[in-house]
């Protein structure tokens, strides 16, 4: 049977179902990251700070993304908020805000690490060579900061990218739903069907992710 | 100056870096916008009833269905992306005699009371079971079938006896009448709980616990073609009945899906899509009469 199995693959439209779905997980991750890193890269800079409102404000809002799991953030957006003040954001909405509030929150945390990594004498010597603090800013401490954060950012880009499978759980249909429907459409003529489907989907994953870390791979060596 | 240099083709860099997540974002905001303008959700009348009425729904052209995609064969996807299964050809009649298109939306089990609780979709259609908990939570239509719990495991170490269970470790998926039946009846046994019937299902063939409660109806059709695996308990806990839930105080869609349920009766529509859909699969394991409720009236 175990040949048999993988040809459910090609049978239907199946595998473009499962093409369609990645393009959904694909979507919906590249528009949060997008949204994140500007956003991360604003509140790293309002992160490092020194006045108390603001560190206050930057801690209370990134231990609340870091304690509250994903999931419980999706329902609170896309039920919660119908129940509470009757908004109806729809799903693909609901998934963008969610993970645009965790990735800029992870993304700020990141650049707040590599803004507070440049050594006090790159600040001491721009100032001695009379650079104002926007130029140390742009000229010296921001090109630094970004070969430093590069790694890191495509980490969190990966990592979104296999997060966002939970929202299935509000109802989108994404690569991982796609491929437990054509698992369970099969299981009483294919039951070893699953092995197959779910290899599938982890190369999909992997082709995906894959090239985001050649490319991050390529600039690093390019800016080195 | 040499490094003066190097700085400034970093900073074109970094500029065009920035640019290039602007424009991202920009698309980003058009098509975060672009679903809530379309008739993907359906449209809030007020803040405390954020449900739709029958006919805002016959003018909207559309009723929207939450269903199971991963349920075969009561709600699942085949192999050309259409929606198939007992639950579906019902939907289908449902908008057919409501004349308007369906629209599908994928639930889980977790999930399904929010779905209608927050008007997400009109109607659920996706196995679910009427327990007086949830029947505080949403409006049950008349029945349009019964089951009662199934266990099943493996053929070298088959169950069946719920006393075996104890202190063994039992599959069930979260938001299921099984859960909430074991949690309270039977204590002893161990539940592990997952978020979707694909895994749960798995977790069985991988020998993650002993058995898997659910439906029997699901049981018996996945034991059939799952040799090595046999229903132990065919019939476990009360009988109940499956029927379709609107939102709470959504008489006018209830009233009406009463009224479809005891038309449909007369013409033994039930039956019919007994012999559509669930007959290939169950074969002769199961009787339609145990399972079929014919113009809502439970013998």
């Amino acid at each position: 049977m175990q040949d048999l199995d993988i040809s459910i693959l090609f049978k239907g439209i199946n595998f473009l179902r499962l093409l369609g779905g990645l393009w959904v997980t694909v979507r919906i991750s590249l528009i949060a990251v997008g949204l994140s890193i500007p956003l991360g890269i604003l509140f790293g800079m309002f992160m490092t700070l020194k006045n108390p409102i603001a560190k206050g404000i930057s801690r209370i809002y990134l231990d609340f993304v870091r304690i509250m799991p994903q999931l419980v953030l999706l329902f609170l957006v896309y039920f919660g908020l119908t129940r509470a003040f009757g908004w109806n954001l729809s799903n693909e909405a609901s998934a963008i805000l969610v993970f645009t509030f965790w990735g800029t929150a992870e993304m700020g945390d990141l650049v707040r690490g590599a803004l507070i990594s440049i050594p006090r004498h790159q600040y001491d010597s721009a100032a001695a060579l009379g650079f104002t603090k926007m130029q140390t800013f742009y000229y010296i401490i921001v090109p630094q900061t970004f070969r430093r954060l590069l790694p890191l950012a495509i980490n969190l880009t990966t990592r979104m990218i296999k997060t966002t499978s939970l929202v299935v759980l509000i109802g989108m249909v994404e690569v991982l739903k796609v491929g437990q429907q054509i698992i369970d459409a099969n299981r009483f003529d294919y039951p070893n069907a699953a092995l197959w489907i779910y290899g599938v989907v982890f190369l999909l994953y992997f082709f995906v992710c894959w090239p985001i870390s050649l490319i991050a791979r390529k600039l690093e060596e390019r800016w080195r | 100056m040499k490094k003066n240099q190097r700085m400034r083709n970093w900073m074109i860099l970094v500029g065009m870096a920035l640019l290039a997540l602007g424009v991202l974002s920009g698309c980003g905001g058009d098509a975060e916008n672009q679903p809530e303008g379309s008739t993907q959700t359906p449209a809030n009348t007020s803040e405390s009833a954020s449900f739709r009425t029958l006919d805002e729904i016959k003018e909207s052209g559309k009723v929207v269905i939450g269903v199971f995609s991963d349920k075969a064969p009561f709600g699942y996807v085949d192999e050309n992306g259409e929606y198939q299964g007992y639950d579906i050809y019902f939907a289908e009649r449902i908008a057919q005699d409501l004349g308007v298109e369906v629209e599908y939306v994928s639930t889980d089990p977790a999930s399904r009371v929010e779905y209608v609780a927050t008007g997400k979709v009109d109607i659920i259609l996706a196995n679910f079971t009427v327990t007086p908990e949830r029947a505080e939570q949403v409006d049950f239509a008349l029945p349009y079938m019964k089951v009662s719990l199934g266990v099943v495991s493996p053929d070298d170490n088959v169950i069946t006896n719920v006393e075996e269970l104890n202190g063994k470790t039992l599959i069930v998926a979260k938001g299921t009448t099984a859960e909430t039946y074991f949690e309270r009846n039977y204590p002893e046994v161990t539940l592990q709980k997952y978020d979707q019937y694909a895994d749960a299902y798995n977790a069985l063939i991988d020998g993650r616990g002993d058995a898997f409660s659910t439906d029997n109806t699901e049981v018996l059709a996945w034991a059939l073609s799952n040799p090595g695996f046999t229903v132990g308990i065919d019939t476990l806990g009360d009988v109940d009945t499956i029927a379709p839930a609107v939102q709470k105080g959504n008489e006018t869609l209830l009233n009406w899906l009463n009224e479809e349920i005891r038309l449909l009766g007369e013409e033994n529509f039930f039956h019919a899509n007994y012999e559509a859909t669930l007959a290939p699969v169950y074969g002769e394991a199961a009787d339609p009469e145990s399972l079929v409720v014919e113009g809502g009236v439970v013998e």
